[in-house]
């Protein structure tokens, strides 16, 4: 709804407060003749005529005040025949917009696309509500004097924008998925609606790859969520999570889309992380997974995004190929670049691959040092098992 | 449309700046009209050695503000919108350093205010 009213206010202040005003139209006209058959359309129609009446009403103040104002070329709105679905594209471009910082990024696509309260958002990342607002603010005060297009980009700047939106999503289902603090491992709801843009981003431009790739990948990770603590709250390993109790339907369907997207041309890194986790997915057991292949498919992935985290994921899938040794050559090799010092699966990995090794001293050094560098609880009892 | 001054830094002195860079600056009014735009006002400024700065009634030799990258010049532009604007002030000739686009405060703004 406030997607379809930015369209014809092109702001996005103007937009919420028809919005708004729409929804204290409704308490008033619903009580009275009661709730209509479409309530949603219902809204957005008030609340568009709302945005118009403004409009209207500026336009008039305008022509009182010509010497004052010149009326720019976005201020012949005409009430939009374009779907709605397009105007929810729209507002993912500008909350994700690469002049935006990303945490305002985040925060923005979660108010205004999928209309978490501002408390929540706030609850999420761990700041303070007012705090949060005044990042909302500063962000919506920016799209509004730095003219923030509010427009899918043209095919040139496409794949670039389009990165950076599924990068928002991937990090907000990051953060779902594993809080940074706090007791409860995941936070369903934030992984839930990662999951939900994902799925409408895929159903708008069924033809990005990428696109395919980011929601195939969030659907291993939703498939595996139940598993990954045990009864009583613990981390589970890979190696050690129930199989049998993965969604297998989400599964299937995340493999379809790889499939399809790595048969459609050369692929990036969402779809290489999606591949890389379907073929986890799909193996009956850690022991019998493909490594090779596995191994195959990172070496490809840090190709087209050489980031140092890949690296060390790499190096897990190396351990299980050429062996410890040799993955902890790569481990170290990461730990003397710097980039990672305050990585807490670097010393994680590297404690496992110490304890597989025999050298256990060296080993309980390393859990020591992950153990220092997370805050999320479920995640610490699981290092602290391993002092003991 | 929307204005922005596009703020230039640049490392290399005015004087040593090679002729190609000088002579793509005095391009740029032509290429930014052929897109769409439109350039309002440029400055160029001389090196920050030459600048005074005053603070109360205190006067010191240099800019204000001490950076690694010395403030240039400045030039207004008109743009569509912030991504419009970016195009455009990629088109600046820079050796080395960068560009800020800063949007300016119009009447629209002070009215929505």
């Amino acid at each position: 709804m406030l997607a379809a009213t930015v369209r014809v206010t092109r702001d996005l202040a103007a937009a919420e407060e028809s919005v708004q005003d729409a929804y204290v139209a409704a308490l008033a006209a619903w009580a009275r003749d009661g709730v209509p058959k479409r309530p949603g359309a219902w809204l957005t129609t008030v609340a568009r005529r709302n945005a118009l009446n403004a409009l209207a009403r500026r336009r008039t103040l305008q022509a009182k005040l010509p010497l004052l104002v010149e009326p720019g070329e976005a201020e012949s709105p005409e009430p939009s025949r374009v779907p709605i679905p397009d105007d929810r594209l729209r507002l993912v471009f500008t909350c994700c917009h690469p002049a935006l910082a990303r945490e305002a990024q985040v925060a923005l696509t979660l108010r205004l696309v999928c209309g978490v309260s501002t408390g929540d958002i706030a609850h999420a990342f761990l700041v303070s509500e007012p705090a949060m607002a005044a990042r909302l603010t500063r962000a919506k005060k920016k799209i509004a004097a730095a003219a923030i297009p509010y427009a899918v980009p043209g095919p040139e700047d496409l794949p670039a924008r389009l990165d950076t939106v599924l990068t928002v999503v991937h990090l907000l289902h990051t953060t779902g998925h594993t809080a940074p603090s706090g007791d409860a491992l995941v936070r369903v709801d934030l992984a839930e609606r990662a999951l939900d843009l994902a799925r409408m981003l895929h159903a708008l431009l069924p033809r990005e790859r990428e696109v395919a790739g980011l929601l195939a990948l969030l659907l291993v990770h939703q498939a595996r969520q139940a598993t990954r603590t045990d009864a009583a709250g613990r981390l589970a390993r890979l190696a050690d999570q129930d199989r049998k109790a993965w969604d297998r339907a989400a599964i299937a369907e995340a493999d379809r889309l790889v499939v399809a997207a790595l048969r459609a041309g050369p692929p990036g890194r969402f779809t290489l992380q999606a591949a890389i986790a379907a073929l986890h997915a799909q193996s009956p057991s850690h022991a019998e997974t493909d490594w090779p292949q596995i191994l195959a498919l990172y070496d490809e992935l840090l190709a087209v995004w050489p980031s140092p985290v890949v690296a060390l994921n790499r190096a897990v899938a190396v351990a299980m190929v050429h062996g410890p040794a040799a993955a902890l050559d790569e481990v170290e090799a990461l730990e003397g670049d710097g980039r990672l010092a305050a990585y807490r699966y670097l010393p994680a990995t590297k404690a496992d691959l110490l304890r597989r090794l025999g050298r256990h001293e060296e080993a309980t050094e390393a859990y020591r040092a992950a153990l220092a560098l997370t805050d999320n609880a479920t995640e610490r009892a699981f290092l602290a098992e391993h002092l003991d | 449309m929307p204005q922005y001054a596009v703020l230039l830094y640049e490392n290399v002195p005015p004087d040593d700046l090679p002729p190609e860079v000088q002579a793509a600056h005095g391009l740029m009014p032509g290429r930014v009209a052929e897109a769409g735009g439109r350039i309002l006002a440029g400055m160029a400024l001389h090196e920050s050695s030459t600048a005074t700065a005053i603070r109360g009634d205190l006067l010191t030799d240099g800019p204000f503000i001490e950076t690694k990258e010395e403030l240039a010049g400045v030039f207004v532009i008109e743009a569509r919108d912030l991504d419009h604007a970016v195009a455009l002030a990629k088109m600046t000739p820079i050796v080395d350093g960068g560009v800020e686009v800063r949007p300016l405060i119009g009447f629209e703004v002070l009215e929505g205010s």
